[in-house]
């Protein structure tokens, strides 16, 4: 049974109908989180065009992530991001089985309207594109379709899930080929975890309300978190993962998966280097299987990324605050 | 007679929910065994009985081909060892799969339901759904079905039996000791379903 601590019952997302002879709810927290359990283990792939899809649905991608431009070309153009055409979306969901996910602006209401009309499988208020709103993530209870967020610790992702997201990812830094900061990210979960789960385990009521009003969220979600020991909904690793190794090493630090923005479409050496992410991803637990999938990518055709100390754009404080 | 040896197929999906649910049908059916990941052919060899778990087919199917489960799984189930396939799992089971968008797939599949299945047959996420069905031929007469992105079945062999419909779709088969449904019991904490396996596995030991 999948844990639905958090869950605001019946939200405005939830639609019941009777389908022939039965009563049927479409987008209930069991729906939206079971989703995100579908994908774990797996590798979520950015693309931009359906021939990308198509390489990543055959390299064993779990889901794909349709964008206009890859993160890293995002960074270099500057200007402001915006979710993807619906034309090109729509080509893609044509022509792959496996789940299609767009990304919305963060707080961007009617963006998020628009992909869950286009029937996207996943939103992912993204980040990567420039916020509409830094003060108010989407409500997301509000939508059928189901959403994942980006955090950079506990508060952050708590605060998404009691928003009503149904997936978290690490932040990391997006379009920088740089695993550094989505290694401190799923760290800094992991620590925070530890410290509200020692608390519950010492039942020390009065500690867990105080680190309830630090990380500002319900205390009733994070009393079920912290009996838990791990986040409520699935936890992702994503920005800057560009080699096997760096997606092995993301799972051994508890995550349930990864996403791969530019790190695959921006390297020479795509077709290989995705069948080689998802191999590494699969059998992350043995580190012979690792150095085989490494071995199939070769390190000069390997973006040459960013040092994350000194960037002008730092996307993963986009609404961090809120 | 020693416990049952029981595997959840570990390469893609939701596996730790299903491990879940079968240990708590063990336990509840007082019987002696264990349940663990299996991820090798050698770890499938050993199995009384294998869950293939929720997730996307293509993935699961293409990396159990990669280091030789897939063909180990098709010996066990010749030799009559039960499979529980849910959801991506029923449709490895299965020998055909079409996509309800894309048409025929070529996808790799362990060849036995005599099955023609479509995939995400009641559309994308947003149409996920949940409602209670009814599996009165294994005495389940109200379970909460959980369809997410869910296959259905478009037409079935002489020796498969049909468990249970929704509206005029198949959701649920059996064919000997394989059972195979279009919906996730692991999601919902009723373990009747996976009760029923183990008990399957049981006979079977």
């Amino acid at each position: 049974m999948i844990p639905l601590s958090g869950d605001l019952g019946n939200s405005k997302g939830v639609v019941k109908e009777k389908i022939g002879s039965f009563d049927t709810s479409r987008g209930t927290s069991t729906l939206k989180r079971g989703f995100a359990h579908m994908l774990k283990n797996g590798v979520v792939m950015d693309v931009t065009t359906v021939e990308q899809a198509q390489i990543a649905e055959e390299a064993g991608a779990v889901a794909v992530m349709v964008l206009d431009k890859l993160p890293s070309d995002v960074r270099k153009a500057g200007g402001v991001a915006r979710t993807a055409s619906i034309r090109i979306i729509q080509e893609i969901m044509d022509s792959v089985t496996i789940p299609v996910m767009a990304k919305c602006r963060i707080g961007h209401v009617y963006e998020a309207m628009v992909l869950q009309e286009t029937n996207v499988d996943m939103i992912d208020e993204s980040e990567v594109l420039t916020p509409a709103d830094e003060n108010h993530h989407i409500w997301k209870w509000d939508f059928t379709s189901p959403f994942v967020n980006g955090a950079r610790n506990l508060g952050e992702a708590l605060r998404r899930i009691e928003e009503g997201a149904a997936m978290i990812r690490t932040k990391g830094e997006p379009g920088t080929g740089n695993v550094a900061e989505a290694v401190i990210h799923i760290k800094n979960v992991n620590t925070e975890l530890r410290r509200i789960k020692s608390i519950y385990d010492a039942g020390d009521e009065q500690d867990l309300i105080s680190a309830a009003r630090e990380l500002r969220v319900s205390y009733s979600l994070v009393e079920e978190t912290a009996s838990l020991g791990r986040l409520p909904v699935v936890n992702f690793a994503a920005g800057g993962i560009s080699t096997p190794a760096d997606a092995a090493y993301l799972m051994t630090l508890g995550c349930d998966g990864v996403f791969v923005g530019s790190g695959i479409f921006k390297a020479d050496d795509a077709k290989e280097r995705a069948q080689a992410i998802v191999l590494a991803t699969t059998f992350w637990e043995d580190p012979d299987k690792v150095k085989e999938a490494q071995k199939m990518i070769d390190e000069r055709q390997t973006m040459l990324g960013l040092d994350t100390k000194n960037l002008e754009l730092k996307m993963q404080e986009r609404g961090s605050t809120a | 007679m020693s416990g049952l040896n029981i595997g959840v197929l570990a390469v893609q999906g939701d596996v730790a929910e299903n491990i879940m649910a079968t240990k708590m049908a063990l336990e509840e059916l007082g019987l002696d065994g264990i349940v663990n990941e299996v991820k090798t052919p050698e770890q499938i060899s050993e199995l009384d009985g294998l869950v293939i778990p929720g997730g996307e087919s293509t993935v699961i199917g293409t990396l159990s081909l990669v280091n030789g489960s897939l063909k180990k799984i098709k010996e066990k189930i010749a030799s009559g060892m039960p499979v529980f396939g849910v959801c991506a799992g029923m449709i490895m089971l299965s020998k055909k799969a079409k996509d309800r968008v894309i048409g025929e797939m070529d996808q790799p599949l362990l060849d036995y339901l005599d099955v023609k299945i479509e995939r995400n047959a009641f559309g994308r996420q947003k149409d996920s759904f949940e409602s209670n069905i009814s599996m009165d031929k294994i005495g389940i007469s109200k379970f909460q079905g959980v369809f997410i992105r869910a296959p259905s079945i478009l037409e079935t062999g002489k020796d498969v039996e049909v468990l249970s419909k929704f509206n005029e779709k198949i959701i649920a088969v059996k064919q000997g000791n394989v059972i195979g449904t279009s919906f996730h019991p692991e999601l919902t904490g009723d373990i009747s379903m996976h009760k029923y396996f183990v008990n399957l596995i049981k006979a079977k030991h």
